[in-house]
């Protein structure tokens, strides 16, 4: 496994636990490190217990494990919850003046910070925090001009005494820890590499800008909420029309309606947000106007558990709105891909016009990771599809719903002389004229349904067949979808370096679903195992209802946490041995 | 339409005339309602391709099928986030919505509310039968007390929602109400709330001839007083807008209730919107801008 250093941050809410973490991500983002960061909180804005864990390292860092190097209790909760997690090597800086550590581990240095002694308490409320980044930094050999950047950054909006006074801080901690306290082993290392370093909301929002996004609505939802925060702070620099509206009927309605009137709508929501928009979905697809909806899940039924992750939403998705209706569903693989996937589905609802869902969740969502600033590509394809956007030529009475080949009907943009129409909720004949009521027809009904679907023909011959990863032939082959393509990858590795011979396939459309190509590289596995984030299989169900494959074994996790590398490896080993067909991971860091 | 004078390119009422006939019940109030938008629409000579006439579902929601604009038929009591997505993609259009009671005010009653706060520039004509027609006669918001409908057998025991009071008091801009049987009348109305900057909201009774044998032609006849009619009445009062809306019975006042000019539309009040409808704005983002949205994130 390639070397990594993590780091934890814990406190009650309020307490500035993400202003360390940020602070953190930056310096080492610009150490040429990879990165990634994940805060485990509760839907509380002051007290309960927020804990964030950062990442880094040479190698590709793509999750957080569970392990760390460094912990940075700001209460006396976080070091008694986590002071377990720390192994030979590692430090637990804390706030002597009103934190008793435990008893850690062998080989782990215990570090009292004097807090009281090295800043005045009285002025500044997150000195212990600010005293802790700066021994950190030290203890990680890592240059004070660094920190002393960063800050003069994260304070640029305050006065200049403000900004000084918490360099002071930083600096005395630094010069502590310098003297007092034992370095790390090794330092953290440096690269010429450069990194960005962003949320999967953010990542989102600005891949949807990049593909020529022009209006975007939500009302507010963990986990999806990041996502109209980016909006609404860069809808003026981007021309981006930004609404919050007054619930996600509301939303879907409207970004319906922009679209209608020609250009790309999108809205982000969560999973009790999304059942309220399933009747829109279908107003999307039925009426022919593309729309794209975001669901960052998180864990449910109801209103569940607001700040935590899960991979439940499969079946909703699938069943959103009643009917047969053509769409296309796609759940991103990673923080970099909530970027590039977004152009590629704003492309293909424009295309066969019809709704698109991206199905990310808390863990993409609220999640950080360095990103490679190349793959940002404000430049990607854009291809609206059979659009009418000018009157030029004289024309064939226009009809909005010609049946086609393709199932595809040119959509003329409203306000276009010599086009007027009427696009319907109702079934309707190819000129939008109504045929539920007083002229229903079976022969029109069935063409209109046959040439909707013929989409679906189109849609699955533009997205890619999914692909293996690692060897074609291997003892196990590990499949999932989603945000846990990283963390399987990475389980990959362990087990390789364990000698187990192992592949993973990782799903990135799942409607329309290449089922063919998919049995064509499982029907040649030996030993089959789906990972989810949820209780029921929700994947392994569908790839039984479109495949009839039934895998060999599952792991599964519903207990609001991600998965770490090593939940997969315990469970891959365990059911190669026979143990069992089903591993629920227990989570072992509390929170 | 006999006293228009026809000029070349004029836009005449065929122009407005829908593929297929409507097929509402004969003498349905709808009809009254279908020919004053054609007229105000002709009279004010908009060309039919910059309108777009927005629907939710019921019998009156049919109507974007009935005239030859840019139509759009959705969902039950959608047609106002729907119609405000088209606005604000392009503010060019004049976008006109219309639906029934229930629509509006039953399932579509958030979503009118939030239209008026925001003032989105669109004119929304409720066809206001206090029934609900399409789905063979229940109880509507609008039904007075007592009235016997399937759903209430024994009389309605619930008090109707007032939607003037309603409106006046969500911040609606332009709050007037028509009778589909008083054409002239209602032409003006429409014309007025069409040309109205921000939101307007028309309330117009449309009797229905099937289901509400209470609220009829007949019995409205002899109680709607128009407040035109009053020399006195100042539609800039909010107070006496008020004042009027509460009136039912023996006298019950249609006409221009309030209007207030002052307060910018949503368009207007989007930075955004400036340069023009987005529809006609540049997909890309500029190069210039893209680099500082990534720089924000090194």
């Amino acid at each position: 496994m390639k070397q990594s250093f993590s780091i934890g941050i814990g406190g009650a809410a309020g307490q500035g636990v993400a202003t360390p973490g940020d602070i953190f991500a930056k310096i080492f983002s610009r150490r040429g490190l990879h990165l990634n960061a994940y805060n485990a909180y509760q839907s509380i804005i002051r007290g309960g217990h927020t804990f964030l864990t950062v990442r880094t390292g040479e190698g590709n860092i793509r999750t957080t494990d569970g392990h760390l190097d460094l912990l940075i209790p700001l209460n006396q909760d976080t070091a008694d919850r986590h002071l377990s997690l720390l192994t030979a090597g590692g430090a637990c800086l804390f706030n002597a003046d009103t934190i008793h550590p435990g008893t850690p581990a062998d080989g782990v240095q215990l570090c009292p910070l004097p807090v009281s002694k090295l800043a005045d308490i009285s002025r500044n409320k997150v000195a212990q925090n600010t005293l802790a980044i700066g021994a950190a930094l030290s203890m990680m050999g890592i240059g004070f001009n660094s920190l002393e950047s960063v800050l003069e950054e994260q304070f640029r909006k305050k006065d200049r005494a403000v900004i000084d006074e918490n360099i002071a801080i930083a600096r005395a901690g630094y010069d502590y820890a310098t003297q007092n306290l034992k370095p790390f082993d090794h330092a953290l290392p440096l690269t010429d590499a450069r990194f960005a370093v962003l949320s999967g909301n953010e990542a989102m929002a600005m891949g949807a800008a990049a593909a020529g996004l022009k209006f975007y609505c939500a009302y507010p939802m963990s986990p999806a909420t990041g996502v109209l925060h980016w909006m609404a702070s860069h809808a003026r620099s981007a021309d981006i029309m930004v609404r919050q509206v007054e619930d996600e009927i509301g939303v879907i309605n409207m970004a319906i309606g922009a679209a209608h009137a020609g250009v790309r709508a999108m809205c982000a929501t969560s999973g009790g947000g999304f059942a309220l928009m399933s009747e829109g979905l279908g107003l999307s697809a039925q009426a022919e106007i593309p729309v794209v909806v975001i669901d960052c899940q998180r864990a449910g039924p109801s209103t569940g558990v607001p700040t935590k992750t899960e991979q439940g939403d499969l079946w909703q998705m699938l069943g959103a709105a009643f009917g047969d209706y053509p769409r296309v569903i796609a759940a991103p693989f990673d923080i970099a891909d909530c970027f590039t996937l977004m152009p590629e589905i704003f492309n293909i609802t424009d295309r066969f016009q019809c709704p698109g869902i991206v199905l990310a969740d808390l863990l993409l969502a609220e999640g950080r990771l360095s990103v490679d600033p190349a793959i940002l590509d404000f430049n990607p394809p854009i291809d609206r599809g059979e659009i009418i956007t000018s009157n030029g030529e004289p024309h064939d009475k226009y009809l909005r719903y010609k049946i086609t080949d393709s199932g595809v009907s040119p959509r003329v943009i409203p306000g276009i002389p010599g086009y007027t129409h009427v696009v319907s909720s109702d079934e309707h004949d190819e000129d939008g004229i109504l045929i539920s009521d007083a002229y229903t027809n079976h022969a029109k009904r069935r063409a209109m349904m046959e040439k909707r679907m013929r989409k679906m023909d189109g849609i699955a011959a533009s997205i890619p067949p999914p692909q293996l990863r690692g060897p074609i032939v291997a003892d196990v082959t590990l499949i999932g979808w989603g945000s846990t393509y990283g963390v399987i990858d990475e389980a990959c590795e362990l087990l390789r370096e364990q000698g187990i011979s192992v592949n993973h396939l990782p799903i990135r459309w799942l409607v329309p679903l290449h089922g063919d190509a998919i049995l064509d590289i499982l029907n040649n596995a030996l030993h089959t195992i789906i990972i989810e984030n949820n209780f029921s299989g929700q994947f392994a169900r569908y790839l039984r209802s479109e495949t009839s494959f039934v895998a060999t074994g599952h792991i599964r996790k519903y207990d609001g946490e991600p998965f770490f590398p090593q939940h997969i490896v315990d469970a891959v080993k365990e059911q190669l041995a026979g143990r069992t067909t089903l591993s629920i991971p227990e989570h072992e860091v509390m929170v | 339409m006999a006293t228009e004078i026809i000029t070349p390119n004029a836009i005449t009422m065929a122009n407005f005339k829908g593929r297929v006939e409507p097929d509402w019940c004969p003498g349905c109030g709808d009809y009254g309602v279908l020919a004053a938008v054609q007229k105000a629409l002709v009279e004010l000579q908009i060309p039919q391709h910059e309108v777009a006439t927005i629907s939710g579902i019921g019998c009156s929601s049919n109507f974007p099928g009935f005239i030859e604009t840019y139509g759009m038929h959705t969902l039950h009591g959608r047609s106002i986030p729907v119609a405000t997505g088209v606005k604000m993609a392009n503010h060019a259009l004049t976008v006109l919505v219309t639906g029934g009671d229930g629509d509006g005010f039953g399932i579509g009653c958030g979503h009118f509310v939030h239209a008026m706060r925001r003032n989105v520039d669109l004119t929304y004509m409720v066809m206001d039968n206090q029934i609900y027609g399409l789905t063979t006669g229940q109880t509507s918001p609008t039904s007075r007390l007592a009235m016997k409908t399937k759903t209430t057998p024994f009389g309605n025991v619930e008090r109707p929602v007032n939607p003037l009071a309603l409106a006046l008091a969500a911040g609606a801009t332009y709050v007037a109400r028509g009778f589909s049987a008083e054409q002239k009348h209602l032409t003006e109305l429409i014309k007025n709330a069409i040309q109205h900057k921000g939101f307007s909201f028309l309330d117009i009774f449309s009797p229905c001839v099937t289901y509400n044998h209470d609220n009829t032609v007949q019995w409205f006849r002899p109680r709607v007083k128009k407040l035109e009619d009053n020399p006195a009445y100042d539609p800039t009062d909010w107070n006496a807008a008020m004042e009027k809306s509460q009136l039912w019975g023996d006298e019950i006042p249609i006409g221009k209730f309030y209007e207030r000019t002052d307060v910018p539309t949503l368009t207007e009040l989007e930075p955004v919107l400036n340069p023009g409808p987005l529809v006609h704005q540049p997909n890309r983002i500029p190069a210039a801008t893209a680099k500082s949205f990534i720089d924000e994130l090194m």
